[in-house]
């Protein structure tokens, strides 16, 4: 390898760039757009659910019982219906997510120390909203329960029996639950993934479909300084990207940044490297430019997004698909981000996963060599 | 004129498909982004791993240990007296929660004070641990009940009766609250507009960039006939990504469909024309297929994150909640949930098509007439 005609190489690829300027600010404008729209306005986060009640025992026990639930911030109490058509109609038009029916023997069935049936009916079509507004609803219900024993028992017997158990949850890493703390540092490692493999995958098809690369081809540059020259722009593009995201992760968002800047910076170059020599194994493939796009879009950013674990936990998924996750080099940066930002961990805890990421980038980056080689040859 | 419009179109399908590659790419993405899908992309959280430390050791503690180790919410990972250990389990996100118990729980309990227990979640993933907390919160307050019940029984010498609301929650349109009901259908939105966009801007700019677009121009191919001819065959290709993709998701996950398929295809069509005469509007400003391509990704990504794809409009922001008006896949994403799950018509679903149809002859209008100024 020659560092001149790597250099060239590199020098080259670097005017390729500075002559399309808006290509350059797309690769800094869509993560910084991106890192915007997750933190100010994406949220997995519930609350304000709009509920309707159906009220048919209009008596002081049900309207306590609805009062438990526009008390909350979670709830937001839509009005009340009189019929099921109306009910009906409020959830299918989404203007309610959940309607309440209170029978009308509930003040009856409640005071005579019996359990009264009340439906809760949620709108599933959105099943992760409807599983935690359900949650809510049943929290909601058991508090109310346990203050009506608590009163009941008093009124017929005279004794206090008092709270049998005091639970005190802690959240550790994230205490308010802000999903925006979950999110930020994920979608950091895929906005890093996505922007690699769309910097890199059309580089090498473009040069195959407009003809250059036979020229190259006639020059003396090996396939290694081929492929590292184009690399290296395109990692100093990834690292502007990076030091700009993490600020306005830790500036912009607070989200605590409690573990080693240098060992997130370290993981984030090779992981940058990583999906950059992943895009240019794509180009070298294709050697067209649509047919890259679409690979690139299948290989990086659809993995990068559904498999890397970022929003959508790994555990939960089938054996399979958690088996694949194992060679999506994303999953391991996602981990790596989030031990880093949230857990303030070390590589005494992500050594694992800063190692399979190196051996990622080190198989992609020999693999886009050895198919340059073929081609040259 | 037609003859002009066909000779165009079979040159058009013949360069797209030419490469066989480019067939089982065009096949092959919407099938494999379905299977991803299905599999993937769920919230639902079950099985949380779960840390015991128990210093009580009693009969009452292990009973609550039970509560949550019995539900199929929570599966202990390891009982241990060492709190750095379980720790370290937390951190490295083996365990999602820790429940400790400390010494003197049965003894409170018994004398008729609150008994801490203490449960400590792993904040990181901040959806895990809503669930676990909601879970959480739920076997206690069983538990407490059942403290408070026997507790009055031995002082009171018999059962009291208390009264006590029964919650029967039913989840409409997705009883077992499956989402991959909620995404699948999502899916098909999805792949058409990301193919109608990304393929339609990359072709036309091709011929500026290989330098075809100027022997277009000197044949007698007029301009709205090359619009024509360029994007009917991504629109096609769209409509048969629409059929690849309702047969996985109904044959392979069994995902109901109880609307009616022509008015799924009607929507379907209204969408293209909104997402092509985007397409269309990408490739007049772009110089080189690299720029329509990431010029389709800037446009791309906040229209599949501000459409309720994944994210609920609901909890955004009002201004978001706003801007997400002029987003033609979001009224795309409720004609197709609508017409998948809740089996809804037209009765229920007009406004989103007269969204629908609105966005899109807007969009086609102006691209046309830029189209036709970049061209003479």
């Amino acid at each position: 390898m020659n560092l001149r005609r790597l250099w060239a190489v590199a020098r080259k690829e670097g005017l390729h760039i500075r002559r399309d300027p808006r290509s350059l600010g797309l690769a800094i404008g869509i993560p910084m757009l991106m890192l915007l729209a997750f933190g100010y306005a994406l949220t997995l986060d519930v609350d304000r659910v709009p509920f309707v009640v159906w009220d048919q025992s209009s008596t002081t026990q049900s309207r306590d019982f609805v009062a438990r639930y526009t008390a909350t911030p979670y709830f937001n109490f839509r009005g009340a219906v009189t019929n099921y058509t109306a009910l009906e109609r409020a959830i299918d038009a989404r203007e309610a997510m959940l309607g309440l029916i209170i029978p009308s023997g509930f003040a009856r069935s409640v005071d005579a120390g019996k359990p009264a049936a009340v439906q809760a009916i949620v709108d599933g079509s959105d099943s992760n909203t409807a599983g935690i507004v359900l949650g809510y609803a049943q929290a909601i219900t058991l508090d109310f329960n346990r203050q009506l024993a608590l009163e009941q028992i008093q009124r017929r017997t005279g004794l206090s029996p008092g709270a049998g158990l005091d639970l005190r949850t802690r959240v550790w890493f994230n205490p308010d639950l802000a999903s925006r703390n979950f999110i930020v540092p994920g979608i950091l490692a895929v906005i890093m993934g996505l922007i690699s493999a769309l910097l890199t995958s059309l580089t090498v098809a473009r040069e195959w479909e407009s003809g250059t690369m036979e020229q190259l081809i006639s020059t003396p540059v090996q396939p290694t300084e081929l492929i590292l020259g184009k690399l290296i722009p395109y990692l100093a593009i990834g690292l502007v990207d990076l030091v700009l995201a993490v600020l306005m992760a830790v500036y912009l968002f607070d989200v605590p940044l409690r573990g080693s800047v240098p060992l997130l910076f370290g993981a984030g170059t090779l992981f940058i490297v990583a999906t950059l020599a992943q895009g240019i194994l794509i180009s070298a493939l294709a050697r067209q430019q649509l047919l890259a796009s679409q690979l690139a879009m299948v290989a990086t950013f659809l993995p990068a997004f559904l498999l890397s674990g970022f929003a959508f936990a790994i555990a939960n998924m089938p054996v399979i698909v958690r088996g694949i996750t194992y060679v999506v080099p994303a999953r391991y940066f996602v981990a790596l981000v989030k031990g880093i930002f949230l857990r303030g961990v070390g590589l005494d805890v992500l050594w694992a996963d800063a190692l399979f990421l190196a051996v990622f980038a080190s198989i992609m980056l020999v693999a886009a060599i050895a198919r340059t080689r073929k081609h040259l040859s | 004129m037609w003859e002009r419009i066909l000779t165009l179109l079979r040159k058009e399908f013949r360069s797209v498909l030419r490469d066989p590659r480019m067939r089982m790419v065009i096949v092959g993405i919407p099938i494999i982004q379905t299977l991803i899908f299905g599999y993937a992309v769920t919230l639902d959280v079950r099985h949380v791993p779960l840390v015991i430390i128990d210093r009580d050791r009693t009969v009452a503690s292990r009973a609550l240990i039970q509560r949550f180790i019995g539900s199929a919410y929570f599966d202990a990972i390891a009982q241990t007296d060492d709190e750095d250990y379980a720790r370290s389990l937390v951190d490295s996100a083996t365990a999602a929660a820790i429940l400790q118990i400390n010494a003197g729980f049965e003894h409170r309990q018994h004398g008729g004070s609150a008994a801490p227990v203490q449960l400590i979640v792993d904040g990181a993933d901040s959806n895990t641990a809503r669930y676990v907390v909601n879970y959480a919160s739920t076997i206690a307050a069983t538990a407490d009940n059942a403290i408070v019940f026997e507790r009055t029984l031995r002082l009171a010498g018999r059962a009291v009766p208390f009264g006590s609301v029964d919650l029967q929650p039913r989840a409409w349109f997705n009883a077992d609250l499956e989402s991959r009901n909620f995404y699948v259908p999502g899916i098909i939105a999805m792949m058409v507009m990301l193919i109608s966009l990304m393929l339609t801007s990359m072709a036309i700019v091709r011929e500026k960039e290989v330098g075809t677009i100027e022997q277009i121009m000197v044949t007698p191919i007029r301009p709205l006939e090359f619009i024509l001819g360029k994007s009917a065959p991504f629109a096609v290709i769209g409509f048969i990504d629409v059929g690849l993709i309702t047969a996985v998701a109904l044959f392979w996950f069994d995902i109901p469909f109880r609307g009616n398929f022509a008015l799924l295809l009607f929507g379907v069509a209204l969408f293209l024309l909104g997402t092509l005469g985007i397409g269309l509007f990408i490739s007049t400003v772009s110089r080189t297929q690299q720029q329509a391509m990431m010029t389709t990704f800037f446009f791309f990504f906040p229209a599949m994150l501000f459409s309720g794809f994944i994210f609920p409009i609901a909890n955004m922001p009002v201004f978001f909640q706003w801007l997400s008006l002029v987003n033609p896949l979001r009224y795309m994403l409720v004609v197709i949930r609508g017409v998948f799950l809740k089996g809804v018509g037209l009765d229920v679903l007009w406004p989103q098509f007269t969204a629908l149809l609105t966005i899109g002859v807007v969009v086609m209008a102006v691209a046309v007439s830029r189209f036709r100024k970049t061209l003479s």
